[in-house]
């Protein structure tokens, strides 16, 4: 017999998603105050990870050369739009959502109107992989810019920001969830981001690493973002295109449930 | 807020007026706590209906559970004709809502809070910004409209909260506590602003904890504690069916010895509270001749109030 009743989930919530365009009015209202904001907003998503790049990808570039078929900085540049398309979106899941929900109240505003939670969080996962979006926008073009990508497979580079902005903005969603304070989130940079970012092939090739961590980190969403997104950069169709799409929807999908569980449990009662 | 309607009394076709509201044997409990337990009531339209009572006593559980944010544990909702929690948010599209706690948005500005929030609703852009400069207005905020949310006053913030909840033109406006924390002009700012608004014949749901709100504003009153109705009329009605109509506060050291000794055989009922001594009689002509034979105590004669209803409904406990 199950006696943990006091902390499992009473089943509604768990109730599935509901999805429907109620969400556009909030998704515009994030995007109006982004527009009032830009510049703040720009400078920290993308100028931090475009200084890394150029750095790291030309300085040690220039003692090692070329990286699984292509300039380091191109490898790297690369590797930086997957988690700049991350970074920004855990931000915008993190930080940002929990202004919104808890220190502003603006979510307890909109839910007053009728519009539910779930349109709510589902703008809010939206919204994430929008900013996802914008930051692989820009990183994009710099690596253009600096004459790499020319070819049309790279466009769909961008699709791939976004649904990378779905996965770790889901994540954020859930941490914001559960979260009592800003202080929560060092925990998942730390324990979840930072490990994933430097096993997941952004750096260096996963190859480099131990076997076994190497076949470890083909649990890591990022890992499958980048097996995507190097083979378009150089304009070839990555191998198991379905395989890697599945694992990132899934992760998104499945991180989403779990996010508005748990916002639905912290909100609706 | 310019041009207050004068204070609107009970509508003489209220018993007959639509039901707006409809509240019956709402139950909720919290981890097997009850927090409301079969309460019942309801709201036509043009009344302004307060939900009195202590802190804990349910009030905003009530309210959260009739705009469908929880699910009631038992009981049936019916709000401008919708069933709640079910089409809750097709109800709400008929409701204005000023919450406990300001959460206006702080990166908009004044008007462009009652743009995104007229957004929520559906209505349209152009639509919207017709009824903005009413709204400023009636908010006592005309020319404010491009102000930061951050340099208005803790009143004007409650003013654009309350402007906020009315750009879906709603047919009930649902307040929970609306002048908690702020100072006695801001209130009464807000007051006006709700008179307006019966004038207009709107319909308004209120929670408070300030009895002399409760007086001024309310038509008819619910007194509710530990989640249950305990009474339910008009101020006046139920002060006079509770209460005896006259009071005496007595004050200081010798008051509690006096009112033992004294008053307790000449009033109706005798309450002490601290230093004070409370009398309620229906002729209070006996205890103020034998307290203007006594020198040095002080004392306070006066009619009935909500306050005395509220005390003798919900005891002299603190409530935390």
């Amino acid at each position: 017999m199950n006696t943990t009743t006091a902390t499992s989930l009473p089943p509604s919530f768990w109730r599935p998603p509901t999805f429907s365009s109620r969400f556009v009015p909030v998704w515009q209202r994030n995007l109006l105050v982004w527009r009032k904001l830009a510049a703040a907003s720009v400078l920290g998503n993308i100028a931090d990870p475009l200084l890394y790049m150029l750095a790291l990808g030309y300085g040690i570039g220039a003692m090692i050369g070329e990286v699984g078929g292509m300039p380091y900085v191109a490898f790297i540049g690369t590797g930086m739009v997957c988690q700049s398309a991350m970074f920004t979106a855990s931000f915008e899941g993190m930080y940002s959502a929990f202004s919104r929900m808890h220190v502003q109240r603006t979510w307890d505003a909109i839910i007053n109107a009728p519009i539910g939670l779930d349109d709510v969080v589902l703008a809010e996962w939206a919204w994430a992989g929008t900013k996802a979006l914008m930051s692989t926008v820009a990183i994009l073009l710099v690596l253009m810019a600096l004459g790499f990508g020319h070819t049309w497979l790279a466009l769909w580079i961008l699709p791939l920001g976004f649904l990378v902005g779905l996965v770790f903005g889901a994540f954020g969603l859930t941490m914001t969830a559960l979260a009592p304070g800003y202080d929560f989130f060092s925990y998942f940079f730390t324990l979840a981001l930072t490990p994933m970012l430097l096993t997941s092939g952004v750096y260096f090739p996963v190859e480099q690493m131990p076997a076994w961590l190497a076949t470890a980190s083909n649990f890591l969403p990022l890992k499958h973002a980048i097996d995507l997104a190097r083979p378009l950069m150089l304009g070839h169709v990555p191998s198991d295109v379905a395989l890697h799409v599945a694992v990132l929807a899934a992760y998104a999908l499945a991180a989403y449930w779990v996010a508005l569980a748990l916002t639905r449990r912290r909100l609706l009662r | 807020m310019r041009d207050a309607a004068s204070v609107a009394g009970p509508p003489a076709d209220a018993a007959t007026r639509e039901v707006v509201l409809d509240v019956r044997e709402l139950t909720k409990r919290y981890g097997g706590q009850p927090v409301v337990r079969g309460l019942s009531f309801a709201i036509r339209r043009g009344e302004c209906f307060g939900l009195l009572g202590p802190n804990g006593a349910g009030k905003t559980t009530t309210l959260r559970c009739v705009l469908g944010l929880i699910d009631p544990d038992g009981g049936t909702i019916t709000l401008c004709g919708e069933g709640v929690p079910r089409s809750a948010r097709e109800a709400r599209v008929r409701v204005g809502v000023v919450p406990q706690q300001d959460n206006l948005d702080p990166d908009f500005t004044v008007a462009e809070n009652l743009h995104v929030y007229g957004r929520y609703f559906g209505i349209s852009r152009g639509a919207i910004d017709a009824r903005i400069p009413k709204l400023l207005e009636f908010a006592g905020l005309a020319g404010k409209g491009a102000a930061a949310i951050r340099t208005l006053s803790g009143g004007m913030k409650r003013r654009l909260t309350l402007a906020r909840a009315l750009i879906n033109d709603p047919e009930l406006l649902i307040l929970d506590e609306p002048t908690t924390g702020l100072d006695p002009q801001a209130r009464h700012l807000i007051w006006d602003g709700l008179r307006q608004l019966l004038g207009a014949g709107k319909t308004i749901l209120l929670t408070t904890h300030f009895m002399d709100e409760a007086e001024r504003l309310a038509t008819r009153l619910a007194v509710i504690d530990r989640g249950m109705l305990i009474a339910c009329d008009t101020p006046r009605a139920l002060i006079a069916q509770h209460v005896e109509p006259e009071v005496i506060e007595v004050y200081g050291d010798e008051a509690k010895a006096w009112a033992q000794m004294h008053g307790r055989r000449m009033a109706k009922r005798l309450e002490l509270a601290g230093e004070t001594a409370f009398c309620y009689a229906a002729d209070a002509k006996p205890l103020l001749a034998d307290l203007a034979s006594r020198a040095g105590v002080r004392y306070l004669h006066r009619p009935a109030n909500l306050e005395d209803l509220f005390v003798k409904l919900t005891g002299r406990d603190l409530r935390d």
